[in-house]
């Protein structure tokens, strides 16, 4: 598994892959939270991160499915997957290392805004004047909304060997889970708040208010585990 | 045993690839899997390296069944898909460290083991270019490079030299030939002349089943029953003239040429210089014909057709 995390993760950096998703994600953030009129933080007047909290997501939508539209997807197109099957490695190894790739070239990414949190707890009157416990709050939902994004990327990735298709169909299973459910919930009142739970925007929601419960996360880690399930499966799906 | 395959069947939907086939190799040889496209060499490959599942039968490598143990067996098994599918933005260092980290050989021995197939495969010149950028023969090269890295008992090769010119197929053979002196090596071909540079053994397979499974020596003698002489005279002659000469069976007439077919025992070559000497007829060429691997290789996929 750490072989094919590690060959994954250096094919991300010897590619424009990583320098391109970090720099339009840093970018895209940046212009919201400080240039952008509409969101941003300079003309809002309170030190908070809401806008990279609530605007993040969206770039997520775009930007992870891009990171893992090849991994399967162009493995099956060189047909190096059957260089890989072949190799002493199971399934759940190739998914799991990939995986893991693509989901610590997005935490890497967020890293840097780190710096922002500094910038704007260091602009507050009085200084240091930001909700801490919130802050953290969001940024592990922004890790755990990331680590689902990552897994749903996989599995489409693992069901065809075409990018384009994987990106269109991870970007639309993204956007469905993440506010698709929330929607929904409004068509029916009788079981709106059950249909909400099923999304990932109301859990979301949940721990950006500094509270991390276990329910939230237990929701989030087993969406990405059933979706690295699927993939596995798929992969798997040679031996029926 | 290294290699023992029994009652080996795939079924893809309706139709059977690999239909109830057995055969061992033993320790040590070289086995050339020779049939037309789509005969199921590469299926019965990709069963024996743990890809695909059999429909039933087994494979056993080392005594270890595919099917229950399939990790234990790949780490044995060297394996050249078809088409030798490659990570064309590695290099060449860098992706035979990858597969050897695969394959779990220890950091210390690693860079060594690298250096050693680099240098097995002739690659040193090449060794620090970017994959995408070598020609198809030093691609193969890695390919094999690629198979031999944690010195697997067992080599499988899917098609090793087909795409390559002359020169790089020669190369790639005496490679291969180099390569198997302690290892039990299976490859497949449609090449006869593969098989002749090559094997020991040849297993000839076609619509799924065993055509035939002998030393390659015995095959070449089994089929040569007949001679043929080619011959091409520069005046006009008939063929029942021909036919007249002692020993001569058959006579198919190809443009200027005649094959005439005889009996193994007898040659009827002095007999047919002392027929155009007598006759005043001036003799072109006169060639016997070899019964190749390629004849041998057409009648026996052929028969089973017919």
């Amino acid at each position: 598994m750490i072989r094919i995390f590690a060959k994954e993760f250096n094919s991300y950096l010897n590619s424009l892959i990583a320098y391109l998703v970090i720099g339009v994600f840093l970018t895209g953030i940046g212009l919201l939270l400080w240039v952008f009129p509409e969101t941003s933080v300079l003309d809002y007047g309170f030190a908070d991160m809401e806008t990279l909290f609530s605007m993040g997501p969206y770039v997520f939508i775009f930007l992870i499915p891009a990171i893992t539209m090849k991994s399967f997807a162009e493995e099956k197109k060189l047909g190096t997957m059957e260089l890989l099957l072949t190799k002493p490695l199971t399934d759940f190894d190739i998914v799991l290392g990939k995986f893991l790739a693509s989901f610590l070239l997005v935490l890497v990414a967020l890293l840097p805004t780190l710096i922002y949190y500094f910038s704007i707890s260091r602009l507050g009157n009085p200084v240091g004047n930001i909700d801490t416990p919130g802050v953290i709050g969001s940024y592990i939902g922004l890790s755990l909304l990331a680590f689902v994004f990552c897994a749903i990327g996989i599995f489409a990735s693992s069901l065809t060997a075409n990018q384009i298709v994987s990106f269109i169909l991870a970007a639309f299973l993204c956007f469905i889970f993440y506010t698709g459910f929330d929607s929904l919930a409004t068509l029916s009142s009788a079981s709106a708040l059950m249909i909400k739970q099923f999304g990932i925007l109301y859990h979301y929601e949940a721990l950006s208010k500094g509270l991390v419960d276990s329910r939230d996360v237990i929701y989030f880690l087993s969406v990405a585990g059933l979706m690295l399930l699927g993939a596995k499966t798929v992969i798997g799906s040679r031996q029926w | 045993m290294p290699l023992k395959v029994t009652h080996l069947t795939k079924i893809y939907g309706s139709q059977k690839a690999v239909d109830n086939i057995s055969f061992t190799i033993n320790k040590g040889e070289i086995v050339g899997f020779l049939g037309p496209n789509g005969a199921g060499k590469s299926t019965t490959m990709k069963i024996a390296t743990g890809y695909l599942p059999a429909t039933s039968g087994s494979v056993l490598v080392s005594n270890l069944d595919v099917a229950e143990q399939p990790i234990s067996v790949k780490k044995i098994i060297g394996y050249l898909p078809e088409h030798n599918p490659l990570y064309l933005d590695m290099f060449v260092h860098e992706y035979l460290n990858f597969i050897g980290k695969v394959y779990k050989i220890p950091s210390g021995l690693l860079k060594q083991r690298v250096n050693e197939v680099i240098e097995m495969c002739g690659l040193h010149l090449e060794q620090n270019k970017m994959i995408g950028s070598l020609s198809k023969g030093y691609r193969q090269r890695v390919g094999l490079a690629q198979a031999l890295i944690h010195n697997p008992e067992v080599l499988i090769l899917d098609e090793p030299t087909s795409g390559l010119d002359p020169n790089q197929i020669v190369d790639i053979r005496k490679l291969i030939k180099e390569v198997s002196k302690d290892k039990t090596v299976i490859f497949s071909t449609h090449i006869m002349q593969e098989v002749q540079a090559l094997c020991d053994r040849v297993i000839v397979i076609n619509r799924g089943k065993i055509a035939a499974d002998d030393q390659l020596k015995n095959l070449t003698g089994k089929k040569q029953n007949t001679h043929v002489i080619v011959v091409e005279f520069k005046e006009k002659v008939l063929t029942d003239d021909l036919l007249s000469i002692a020993g001569v069976t058959k006579i198919v007439v190809d443009g200027n040429q005649f094959r005439i077919f005889s009996e193994a025992a007898t040659d009827i070559r002095p007999e047919l210089l002392r027929f155009a000497t007598e006759k005043g007829f001036s003799l072109l060429s006169l060639k016997q014909e070899e019964n190749s691997m390629e004849e041998i290789f057409r009648s026996l996929t052929s028969e089973v057709i017919a």
